[in-house]
Order: C-alpha cells, then sequence, then structure tokens
C-alpha cells in the first residue's frame, strides 16, 4: 500500500516536468524585505477588477497592471497597509477587497461560521441528552414484568 | 448524418429512463415484480444509449466534423488527437453529456452489484436514479443538446480547445471529479428508497457503505487532481483559489466524509438514522448545486462555463423537484424512525457525531462564503467580494477541531468510554505532539512561529493517535507483524485514510508559512539565489509545437554549489486562437518544489522571470492518495464480501425473498 | 412539536432555492463607480495635440462628458460617430482622456477617424483612470456644473445608451440647476 502510495506521487512528479502559467511577472524594487512581503500580501488580497475572478498578482496587463505599480508606490512612498487599502476603496469600493470589511450588512457573514458552530454545539447537546435518557432498546420496569409473565405462561404450557 | 444518431439514441435514453423512473417505483409500491424487474434491463439501456452518445461526439471530435456546433466551438484540425477527446468535456453541453453518462455507470454498477438486495429496494433506487437521469437529459434536449448543427454552413475549421485545457490534468480531472460527484446520487437514492420503503435499519447502512466511500474515493481523487492542476497551471504555487466553481465540490466533500462516518455510526449502532438519511439528501444537494453554479452564470469564475439564465432556471427547478421532494419525504417519513440503541455523553458516537457536525458547519460556512456576494449584490446593489482571506479565516480553524477530535474517534469505545481511559491513552500523545510542534520548527528553522507549531503538532498528535490505536490493537498478540496484516481492511483503510489527513496538514502548513518567491529581471549569464537554491539564467531559444509556437529559456540550477539539473521553462502562442501562455518549468521532489515562470522578453535579451521554492507541497496530494488508498481499503473489507456471498447463497437455496427487515 | 424540527431542512432549502432563483437575474457585468457623486479627482497632464498642461480647473463649464478612449480599443471605434454628431451639434461638451497610449498613434487615430473631443488629455500610465475607478476602456463619465461625476458609463455609448440613459440624464442635471 505504502508503496504504491509512493510510486503514484513519484509518477506524479515526473508528468509535472511543465505547466503552463497565466500569472505575470513583475520586477519591482524593494528596500526590505518588510515591503517585499506587504507588497504580496495585499497584490494578493486585492481583486482585479476586469478579471472573472483573480487577484491582482495573478492577473496580466491592464488595470491590475497598473494598480500593482501603484501599490509598489505607495509602499516605497510610506504609506501603510490601511492608507492603501483606503486609497483603493476610494476608487473601486468593495469589489476590490478579497477579504470583506466587516460592517454592519457583513456581520452575518463574519460571524455566521460561529453562529452556525454554537447551533451545531447546541444540536449536539441535545442528542446527546435525549440518548441519555432515553430507553431505546432497553424495557422498562413494566415491559420488563410482562416479559417474565409471557415466559412463565410459555413454560407453563410446554409442560 | 452520425451526429443524428448520436441525437437519435439521446432521445431512446431519455424514454428508457423515464420508463426506469416510473414503472419499477410504481411496482415497488404494488408489489409487481414483473414491473420490479424491469428496473435492471432499463437501466442496462439507458447505459448503452448513453455510451452511444458518447462515442458519437467523441467521432465527431475525431474526425473534424465542425457540422457539428459544439465541436466547432471547442476543437480545431491542429489539435492533438489526446485532447481532441478530452474537448467533449471541454465545454458545457459535452461535459453534461458526461456527466449523464457517468450518472449511467454508477447506475449500471448499481444493477450489477445488488443482487443479494430485495427486490423492492433495488427497483426503488434504480427508479430514483432513472428520475435524475430523465431530468438530466431533457435538460440536454431542451437546452444544451451537443449534437446541434451548424448547417449549412460548417465552418472550415474550429475555434479551438482554451489552452489551459490542453494539459494531462484535464484528460484526468473531470472524469475523476465527475465520478465522486454523481456518486453521492447514488447514496441519496439509497436514502430515498429507503424512506420510500418505510425500512431504514443497520441493514440498510451497511448495503449504503461501499457506495458511500466509493463516491467519496472518487471526489477526493477529483478535488486532489483539481488541486494539483491548479498548482502548476497559474503559475503561481496557489494550490486552492476559493473559486466559487471549487467550491461546491469541496461543500459536497465536507458533506460526503459526514456521511461516510455517520453511515458507519448507523450500521454499528443503529442511531444516527435519520440525521445519516438527512446528509445523504445534502451531500446530492450539494453535486446538483455545483452544476447549478457552474452552469447557469449565476457566480463570476474563472472556470464558470455559460451565462444562460434559461438553464438556471431549468437547473434550479430540478433542483427544487428532487432536493426540495426529497426533504419533503424526509420531514414526513423521519420522525417515525427510532433509534437502536443509546450512549453516553463521552463515546465514540459523540465524537463522530461532533466530526459530523464540525464537517456540517464546514460546509455551511463555505456554502455562505460562495453565495453571500450574490445575497448581497440581490439587497443592496453594490458588490462584494469574498476570496481566501475569508475562507482561510473560517475553514481552518474549524478544520483544527475537527482534526483534535479525530485523535479522539477511533481509540474511544462504543456506548461509553472513561474519561481516565481517553486520559490514559492520550495524555502522552498530545504531549508529544505539542513538544514535536514546538521544538522541531524551532531547531529547523531557528524561528517560532504560531501557525506552524500548531499545524505541526496537529499532524503528531493525529499520527501519534493512529499509533497508539494500532499498537493496542495488535500489542497482545504473539506475532505482532501477522496482526498488524490480519487486522481488518475496514479498519486499515480508516487509519491510513486519516493518516492521509496528518499528511495533508503537513503540507498545507509548511507550504504556506514557508514558501518563498522572487521576480527578476536576469540577463544571460546572470544568476539569483532564493533559499538554498541558485538558478543561472542561460539565454532562450524559438521553439515550435503542434499548435503553437514560442521561446524556451534554459536555467540552470545548483544547491549549495553543486549542479542539480537544468529547467526549461516556456513562453508559447497558439496559433489558432493566438492567445499567449506560459510553460513554467518545475523540479518536483519529495520535500520541495522548485519552479521557474517566464514573464516578457526584452530585445536586450534579457528576461523578467519569478523564482519560486515550494517546501513539502506534495505532500498535500499525497496526503490525498493515501486518503484514496485508505478509502478504498475500507470499500474491499470482507465483510461486505462474504455477506454478499452468504446472502447469494442463501436466496438460491431457499428460492423465497428474504426474510423482512426489522420495520422501522 | 418534535416534529417541526424535521421540517427545518425544507424551509432553510426554500429561502435558499428564492435567493438562487433572483440571483439569477442579477447583472453582474458591470462594476458600478464607487465616485458617483463625488468631485472630480485633481490631475495635471499634457493635451495631446500641444503638451499643454491642462488641470481640473481648464474643464469646461458643465455637464460635460469624459471619455476614456485609445487608438486600441475597438469598441472606442463603434462609439465614435455617436459622439461625432453630439459634437457637431454642439450638444454637449466632450473632453477624452486618451487612456495608456500613445501620443503618435492617438493623433493619427484622431486625423482618420475625426476629433468629437473639445480637447484629450494624455493619462499614459493610468493614475487619472486608476483614480476614477476606471477598469478598461471605453468609459464615459457625466460630470456636472460643480465639477461633480454623477453617472459613469461603462463599454460603448452607442445612440441607444445616449437616448435612453444620458439624455434623461442630463435633462435632470439642468433641472436641478434651475
Amino acid at each position: 500500500m505504502l508503496r504504491l502510495a509512493l510510486i503514484l506521487v513519484i509518477g506524479l512528479s515526473a508528468l509535472n516536468t511543465a505547466g503552463s502559467a497565466f500569472a505575470q511577472v513583475d520586477t519591482f524594487e524593494f528596500e526590505t524585505e518588510e515591503q517585499q512581503q506587504r507588497f504580496r500580501r495585499l497584490s494578493n488580497e486585492l481583486r482585479c477588477p476586469m478579471c472573472q475572478n483573480t487577484n491582482l498578482s495573478g492577473s496580466t496587463g491592464g488595470v491590475a497592471e497598473d494598480l500593482r505599480r501603484e501599490i509598489h508606490r505607495m509602499i516605497m512612498s510610506g504609506m501603510s497597509d490601511q492608507e492603501i487599502e483606503q486609497f483603493m476603496f476610494e476608487r473601486y469600493g468593495d469589489f476590490i477587497f478579497y477579504r470583506p470589511r466587516l460592517r454592519a450588512e457583513t456581520v452575518l457573514l463574519w460571524f455566521g461560521p460561529l453562529i452556525f458552530l454554537l447551533v451545531g454545539g447546541l444540536v449536539v447537546f441535545s442528542i446527546v441528552k435525549k440518548a441519555r435518557t432515553s430507553s431505546a432498546g432497553t424495557l422498562s420496569e413494566e415491559e420488563q414484568q410482562q416479559l417474565k409473565e409471557l415466559l412463565q405462561e410459555q413454560s407453563a404450557d410446554n409442560q | 448524418m452520425v451526429p443524428e444518431f448520436g441525437q437519435f439514441a439521446l432521445i431512446l435514453a431519455f424514454c428508457l429512463s423515464v420508463l426506469l423512473a416510473t414503472l419499477p417505483i410504481v411496482g415497488a409500491a404494488r408489489d409487481n415484480a414483473l414491473w420490479m424487474s424491469l428496473a435492471r434491463p432499463l437501466t442496462a439501456g439507458v447505459f448503452v444509449f448513453l455510451s452511444v452518445c458518447l462515442v458519437v461526439l467523441g467521432y465527431a471530435f475525431v474526425t473534424d466534423d465542425f457540422s457539428v456546433q459544439f465541436v466547432a466551438n471547442h476543437s480545431n484540425t491542429l489539435l492533438p488527437l489526446q485532447y481532441k477527446i478530452t474537448a467533449i468535456w471541454g465545454g458545457h453541453e459535452g461535459s453534461f453529456l458526461f456527466w449523464t453518462f457517468m450518472l449511467s455507470f454508477w447506475m449500471l454498477m448499481v444493477s450489477i452489484f445488488s443482487r443479494s438486495l430485495p427486490m423492492d429496494f433495488v427497483a426503488r433506487v434504480l427508479g430514483v436514479l432513472g428520475f435524475l437521469a430523465a431530468g438530466y437529459i431533457l435538460f440536454m434536449i431542451a437546452t444544451s443538446n451537443p449534437f446541434d448543427r451548424v448547417l449549412p454552413l460548417a465552418p472550415r475549421d474550429g475555434a479551438d480547445l482554451n489552452s489551459a485545457l490542453q494539459d494531462i490534468a484535464f484528460i484526468l480531472h473531470p472524469p475523476t471529479l465527475y465520478m465522486g460527484y454523481v456518486g453521492f446520487s447514488v447514496v441519496f437514492a439509497f436514502a430515498i428508497a429507503a424512506l420510500l420503503s418505510g425500512r431504514l435499519d443497520a441493514a440498510w447502512a451497511r448495503w449504503s457503505r461501499p457506495w458511500a466511500n466509493m463516491a467519496w474515493v472518487w471526489l477526493t481523487g477529483g478535488l486532489a487532481l483539481g488541486s494539483w492542476w491548479a498548482y502548476y497551471e497559474l503559475g503561481w504555487g496557489g494550490w486552492w483559489a476559493w473559486d466559487p466553481v471549487e467550491n461546491p465540490p469541496l461543500i459536497t466533500w465536507l458533506l460526503g466524509t459526514a456521511l461516510m462516518h455517520s453511515l458507519a455510526v448507523t450500521e454499528k449502532r443503529g442511531v444516527f438514522k435519520s440525521w445519516t438519511v438527512l446528509l445523504a439528501i445534502l451531500a446530492f444537494a450539494g453535486s446538483l448545486l455545483g452544476t447549478f453554479i457552474t452552469r447557469s452564470g449565476l457566480l463570476t469564475s474563472v472556470h464558470a462555463f455559460a451565462s444562460d439564465p434559461t438553464r438556471g432556471v431549468f437547473i434550479l427547478g430540478f433542483i427544487a423537484l428532487t432536493v426540495g421532494g426529497s426533504l419533503v419525504l424526509y420531514a414526513l417519513r423521519a420522525p417515525l424512525i427510532r433509534n437502536e440503541s443509546s450512549f453516553s455523553p463521552i463515546s465514540r458516537e459523540v465524537f463522530l457525531l461532533t466530526n459530523n457536525i464540525l464537517l456540517v458547519v464546514a460546509a455551511a460556512s463555505v456554502l455562505l462564503g460562495t453565495l453571500f456576494p450574490m445575497v448581497y449584490q440581490a439587497i443592496t446593489d453594490n458588490l462584494i467580494s469574498i476570496g481566501p482571506p475569508y475562507f482561510n479565516a473560517i475553514f481552518v480553524p474549524l478544520m483544527a477541531l475537527l482534526v483534535v477530535a479525530l485523535g479522539f474517534g477511533p481509540i474511544s469505545r462504543w456506548k461509553k468510554t472513561s474519561t481516565a481511559y481517553l486520559r490514559e491513552q492520550l495524555t502522552m500523545v498530545a504531549i508529544a505532539a505539542v513538544a514535536l510542534g514546538v521544538i522541531l520548527p524551532l531547531v529547523i528553522t531557528l524561528e517560532f512561529s504560531l501557525t506552524v507549531t500548531i499545524g505541526v503538532s496537529l499532524a503528531f498528535w493525529l499520527v501519534f493517535a493512529i499509533a497508539r490505536d494500532v499498537y493496542n490493537k495488535v500489542a497482545n498478540k504473539a506475532n505482532r507483524w501477522q496482526a498488524l496484516r490480519g487486522l481488518p481492511a475496514n479498519y486499515l483503510g480508516m487509519q491510513l485514510a486519516h493518516f492521509g489527513v496528518a499528511v495533508m496538514i503537513v503540507g498545507v502548513t509548511l507550504t504556506s508559512s514557508f514558501s518563498m518567491e522572487k521576480s527578476v529581471l536576469l540577463t544571460p549569464g546572470q544568476a539569483i539565489d532564493l533559499g538554498d537554491y541558485d538558478f543561472q539564467f542561460n539565454g532562450t531559444q524559438p521553439i515550435t509545437g503542434p499548435n503553437y509556437v514560442g521561446d524556451e529559456a534554459t536555467i540552470l540550477v545548483s544547491r549549495r554549489g553543486e549542479f542539480m539539473r537544468e529547467l526549461h521553462p516556456e513562453k508559447r502562442i497558439y496559433i489558432a486562437s493566438n492567445s499567449p501562455s506560459t510553460e513554467m518549468a518545475i523540479d518536483s521532489g519529495f520535500f520541495r518544489d522548485l519552479f521557474v515562470t517566464l514573464g516578457e522578453g526584452r530585445e536586450s535579451g534579457a528576461w523578467s522571470m519569478t523564482l519560486y521554492v515550494k517546501p513539502f507541497v506534495r505532500w498535500i496530494w499525497l496526503g490525498a492518495i493515501f486518503m484514496v488508498i485508505g478509502g478504498i481499503t475500507t470499500a474491499l473489507d470482507k465483510r461486505y464480501r462474504k455477506l454478499l456471498v452468504r446472502d447469494q447463497l442463501r436466496r438460491e437455496t431457499e428460492k423465497v425473498p428474504p426474510a423482512e427487515p426489522q420495520r422501522v | 412539536m418534535q416534529r417541526l424540527k424535521f421540517f427545518v431542512p425544507i424551509a432553510v432549502f426554500l429561502i435558499l432555492g428564492v435567493l438562487l432563483w433572483r440571483g439569477l437575474y442579477l447583472e453582474t457585468t458591470e462594476l458600478p463607480s464607487v465616485l458617483i457623486n463625488k468631485p472630480l479627482p485633481e490631475f495635471e497632464l499634457e493635451n495631446v495635440y500641444d503638451n499643454q498642461l491642462v488641470a481640473k480647473e481648464d474643464l469646461p463649464e458643465g455637464p460635460f462628458l469624459l471619455n476614456v478612449w485609445g487608438s486600441y480599443c475597438l469598441p472606442c471605434l463603434a462609439e465614435h460617430p455617436t459622439f461625432m454628431r453630439l459634437s457637431e451639434n454642439e450638444v454637449i461638451p466632450i473632453v477624452g482622456i486618451n487612456y495608456k497610449d500613445q501620443q503618435d498613434a492617438a493623433l493619427d487615430w484622431l486625423e482618420t477617424n475625426g476629433d468629437p473631443f473639445a480637447f484629450s488629455i494624455m493619462d499614459h500610465d493610468g493614475r487619472l483612470g486608476i483614480d476614477l475607478g476606471v477598469y478598461g476602456a471605453p468609459e464615459t463619465f457625466l460630470i456636472d456644473s460643480n465639477g461633480v461625476i454623477r453617472y459613469r458609463h461603462v463599454s460603448v455609448l452607442d445612440e441607444q445608451a445616449w437616448q435612453n440613459i444620458f439624455v434623461p440624464a442630463i435633462e435632470e442635471l439642468e433641472s436641478e440647476e434651475s
């Protein structure tokens, strides 16, 4: 079994010597590693306004390219992440954020899963409680008595 | 002329599936043996005619018959043969035909491997599946006919298959995914049959399990293939984008995993019956939802097929009929179902229930995130985007909780497990896991990261819990190695699959935290380093392919001064569509991947390119492979085969219908 | 009462179903502009003909149209006749933003096809476009007499769009100002 798994993974790797790519390549220069990270995070978390459903780092050409250039410019000019995001929001609105901002309208979105979890917890609690107090599969006192009587009748009949 | 045979076969398949959807079910209700016995032959008929449809479409592609609209839209004379065939599922109409064919294949399998089941049950199951087939075929005939012609002026040549699809993963991923997706229709049919007959017991769960497990195996494989494909296709090292078309199969997978575990409890303990039936309906609903989203233009995505509200309305109507109808049936019949045993608050039943709840919560959360933009737009008229940052924030903690519960599940006992026992078994496991999670990354990277520690600890927790349980089972035997091999397939499969989860967690954690990338402009001869590796650019040369032209670069990769290998990324232009694409070059390894993606070439001969080092990324799919192997192993358990044989023998000697299983 | 909980799934399903059905008929092809009712951004760009700097103050008295175009843009050619007609009949001033284009190509285009614009300014790197929330040519903005953006039209502005959308919008602006 293990051998099979290893063969499969090596086999798949061998197939994998080439693949298409749709990412673009920018060659922006940064002064620090931190700036490079910020750029990466921002271009990953911002959405390309003209594409079907890709982030800025995954889109070729057009507005995406311009926006990446702007992000680079803003990082180098010392703007904070928040300021950069605000810049984008003022021009493209909520659409451009892949991380939806927490507002009255998105409260249900962000807290929904927590609510689901709580409901789930309640479901578990009620099922466990029911299973505990139920006598499914066992006979009640009265039923046990009835069974005894029936069996005694049976053996009386058989004699 | 030939495409018309396909058309004809499609209509015949429709007629047969309508008969299949009605006669056997009525026959089962009225105890009419003749009508019930029609189920198997009708199923075979549907399968045969859908096969004809598929073969005809394939033939049209292979012979470059551009008078068929679908072929004209997705093929080209220059397209390599293997892609001409797989182009069948390269667009909406063809892939839907393929989907329906998959259903008929599962139906055929059920028809063949159900000899030991009562006739009325089989009749109902095949009838329900026939109903689904009828609906799908009607959808094709009415809105998405793959055999539509472009007469009288057939184009000279086709529009070509999208370059992203001219790839081996495209040959593997859709069929595997569809097999899994469609496979959950079988358990769904079993559930409906149970609700219709009023019989829902441990036997029903036992019959359903292999089918649920096999569908799960295919779906796991399909998702893993999709992830692997996205990884090397998109070129920036991502392996899951939380795209609205990727999410529905994940939702189905989560529900399917819950279903698999719930069926186990129902079979062994006769509890959670109505919950299992509900899960079967929901998992199936998940697969229909996926079809709906991909084909109706509801949500924007990089891989949505078509934007057509008519199709969307049809599918939605069909969903309302099947899922809505099933849920009504469920609401009416489920209250009559009784538990066959009880259990304490700390027991394997409760751990599995917790697992179920977490999986369902995860599925509901992914669904929420997927549909929320549409709801938001309907209410506020504004657009909002929900992407990986949201989904990761929600999904990862839920999965972490799940993995914690996973450690407890297999080692706990049915009905009642003492906390003392659990403490005794798992305290050392927990301590060792956390210790390794803290120490190992610290020692290797000389840095502390909470995410990495949690991920590694969870993986070790799982592995050690598995080891502990397996050890318990073989510790007292004389020959431990033999005892290990003698463990039931069911059990081994489960632990293998769980082990796969641990492997995947390692892959996900390490790749997410330690991937490196760098974008540079290099002139020929220039080198750059990333991590332990050195990449030297040695210029490009022009290349020609069967349906493209381009440039191929040579990159020399060294590690710590020692030369390793050459990489050859390419930049291509596909002739027919004039669309460019980049072929990245990957050096894949067990412990890390390296790859290079070309950007743009300059007149000076310099090229921009991005270099990536992705540690442990293969472990993500290796984990999935273990899960697949584990799942297949459970379905091969001797119990099913022994019981199959025993039931068969009994039927043959007695020549009477089997005794009525206990009524609900 | 216990039985009611079994109806929860179908109830949830019905709600979802209605949402999905409504969702089918939503128009998701355009990104709504977030600059509606906001003032035009400040800028300083060169005139395509004489390279003189143009700033926000140099724009015409409103209402006027601000059109994003490029010599590479095919749909811009499709809406060109409408603009020519508007300019010839002096219906409304149209200012062009030559978006991410080359000056000579732009001048060639204007000479070959005709120049409906009061003038065009060159936005080589797309900075002004970004400030306007542009995501591709062609786009046309309706600006009122206070320099406030009142409407953005994405894609071709043909006669139909002009009649059905712009004419009523402009009438509304003019009645507002009186």
